[in-house]
């Protein structure tokens, strides 16, 4: 098996794409001849120039309200924000023109546009480098969200998101960014909203995100020998295929969702809340939620490993619900 | 009196000028009356800048504008009868009534949107003037924004990154005293926003914002500077609302005064034009009372087109939330 790491499975797939659509550009900070502060973009700028690898000032704000006006214009711009937690600064380019121009012309303008950050938490990131802050977005009309565990799914879903004529916020975990796993085939295409089964089971559903997607694999093989445990990506978050997560309920009747944002108003939320009105009587036990504590991110290691849901925990959680 | 302009330029700038003023006041009516959904900022004496500076564009150059935002999309060629039925939340209008005022699209002839945001348009010139020349296309873009946008991180960030880009845009800051209620000089040491550019790395020049001609030429000079290679300029265009805030607000609040407002009025741009084409080009009382009878005439049939256009259909409310899949590669504006 050939195998490729999840960074440069990403990076592959923008190079693949930008040498099918000329329109494609990107702007980021030391995204240029440099490749990225995560080696994101390693090789880019030397096979597609300067004009189409625009390294930018730190100005979050400008340049992803450039993006936004390029793409308004023909173009299909990529706005790299390094970490997400630095799209604050920018969030008024996204969520009121980004994400509304479409809606607000009538429909008469699109702006096709990829918003890339990486997310989540990383040892000794603290503050200001920890964010996993999908639900912003999943709450705005208008924008898609993307996220992924493995590399041919992140390459199959980059190159959607450059094709798709809207805003899409394409997140990548930066725990992620050095696992490797079997390489995609070249052609490779993953299509927006659809839910990936990652291991298939018959007592619980877990519904992952992320990083959360390698823990609870690895919570699902540690109870195998007495829980039959159905683990379930939705790679998008908007569309989100929650047919597939009603699917897997009705057949295991729990459902545990892990989820690295924190808890309120959370991509858990409103999977529980979606699955509360759909499927209720297929259940056999509470849903229940495994979220972020809701702090900021901590820098001593030991605060820092309570703040997110490990493998042990989720383990925890599901024998919890097979004793309902 | 020296001629300023041709004949036929000179009229051409008054109407615009003239159509921008009866549009707003027609509006400003309707809305007291309230006819339309929703209050409006309206350019009531300003007219002379957005007249000036989109002489001086074609249709394929780009321009992002405010919330006060009907003159530069009237000047850029918008149709009296869409942007009047977009007031009025009818399906007829540029965005089928879903937009409004404050958000004016027509990629056809370069309106890259009227904003709700103060600086929320300067951003996407860049990407816009950066966008033509990467597609070769000759356009460039223009950013219209007000004093108040001046102090914003969006003015800061993107006259930064146009200059450092090279990007073909012009950023026409208009400077009517005023954000809202509150004095540039008071919230800034200094309220000379042309001086501004040269923080930038670019030519600012300041431009008597009453006086059409005077914005024209340096609007052609940026202009010709952007279309060559010669990056962005900025132009601060001193100039005065001679209404409120917004429709419903009274003229005169604790910021300014009854007299200020006449003597500004005194340089009405449509009263000096007026002048201009009678003592330069000999135009009697007559031929501008045609022009006026004419252009009236315009604003009252898009009054009626608006009226009497229907509602968007209710059953159409989630549509365009997304842009459906066809529509990926998009294509040049």
């Amino acid at each position: 098996m050939s195998t490729i790491s999840n960074l440069d499975a990403v990076r592959d797939a923008i190079a693949v794409e930008m040498r099918l659509n000329p329109r494609i550009i990107l702007f980021g900070e030391g995204t240029g001849e440099r490749g990225g502060s995560f080696a994101h973009t390693k090789g880019l700028w030397q096979e597609f120039g300067p004009s189409r690898l625009i390294d930018t000032p730190v100005s979050e704000l400008g340049f992803v309200g450039a993006a936004v006006g390029a793409a308004a214009t023909g173009m299909h711009p990529i706005a790299d924000m390094m970490f997400v937690d630095f799209i604050a600064d920018a969030m008024s380019q996204l969520v009121n023109q980004a994400a509304k121009l479409h809606y607000a012309s009538g429909g008469k303008v699109t702006v096709p546009m990829v918003v890339r950050a990486s997310m989540g938490s990383v040892r000794g990131a603290a503050a200001h480098h920890s964010g996993c802050l999908y639900p912003w977005f999943m709450h705005i009309p208008g924008l898609k969200v993307v996220t992924y565990s493995n590399p041919a799914d992140g390459y199959g879903l980059m190159r959607t998101a450059l094709r798709d004529p809207n805003p899409v916020v394409f997140l990548d975990h930066k725990a992620l960014f050095g696992v490797r796993g079997e390489a995609p085939q070249p052609d490779l295409l993953v299509p927006f909203g659809q839910a990936a089964v990652c291991r298939e089971g018959r007592d619980v559903t877990v519904v992952a995100v992320a990083a959360m997607v390698p823990r609870a694999l690895e919570a699902a093989e540690s109870v195998a020998s007495d829980v039959s445990v159905e683990v379930i990506d939705p790679r998008t978050l908007v569309p989100l295929d929650m047919d597939a997560i009603f699917a897997s309920v009705e057949k295991t009747g729990r459902l545990l969702i892990a989820d690295e944002a924190y808890p309120v108003c959370s991509f858990a939320s409103e999977v529980a809340a979606a699955v509360a009105s759909e499927c209720l009587y297929d259940l056999d036990a509470p849903v229940r939620r495994l979220n972020s504590a809701p702090v900021t991110h901590p820098l001593s290691p030991p605060l820092e490993e309570a703040v997110v849901p490990s493998a042990a925990q989720i383990a925890d959680a599901v024998r919890e619900l097979m004793a309902e | 009196m020296t001629k300023r302009a041709s004949r036929e330029e000179a009229f051409r700038l008054y109407e615009t000028m003239l159509r921008i003023r009866l549009f707003e006041m027609r509006a400003g009516e309707l809305c007291r009356k309230g006819e339309m959904p929703a209050f409006l900022h309206l350019y009531i004496g300003e007219e002379a800048t957005a007249a000036g500076i989109c002489s001086e564009l074609d249709r394929k150059d780009q321009i992002t504008s405010t919330h006060r935002g009907h003159g530069h999309a009237l000047a850029k060629g918008a149709d009296p009868k869409r942007l009047m039925a977009e007031l009025f939340g009818r399906a007829t209008g540029f965005s089928g009534g879903r937009g409004g005022s404050m958000h004016i699209y027509a990629r056809d002839i370069g309106i890259l949107g009227t904003n709700g945001l103060v600086g929320g348009g300067i951003p996407s010139a860049v990407g816009a003037g950066l966008s033509a020349k990467l597609q070769g296309s000759g356009g460039i873009a223009v950013a219209f924004f007000g004093d108040g946008a001046v102090n914003h991180g969006a003015f800061h960030e993107s006259l930064n990154l146009a200059a450092a880009l090279d990007a073909p845009v012009v950023f026409v800051c208009e400077n009517n005293l005023y954000a809202t209620a509150t004095p540039l000089r008071d919230v800034t040491k200094n309220d000379e926003v042309a001086t501004r550019a040269s923080a930038y790395g670019m030519p600012g020049v300041a431009v008597d914002g009453q006086d059409v001609f005077a914005v024209r030429d340096v609007a052609r000079e940026a202009v010709r500077r952007a279309r060559s290679g010669g990056g962005p300029t900025l132009i601060e265009s001193k100039t005065y609302r001679f209404v409120g805030h917004h429709e419903g607000d009274p003229p005169v609040g604790c910021y300014r005064t009854a007299e200020e407002i006449e003597r500004w009025k005194e340089r009405c741009p449509l009263k000096l034009m007026s002048a201009y084409l009678r003592e330069a080009e000999g135009a009697s009382e007559a031929d501008l009372d045609e022009v006026r009878a004419r252009i009236a005439d315009e604003i009252e049939q898009a009054v009626e087109f608006a009226r009497s256009s229907p509602w968007p259909d209710v059953a159409t409310l989630t549509d365009h939330v997304l842009a459906p899949a066809q529509a990926a590669g998009g294509g040049p504006a």
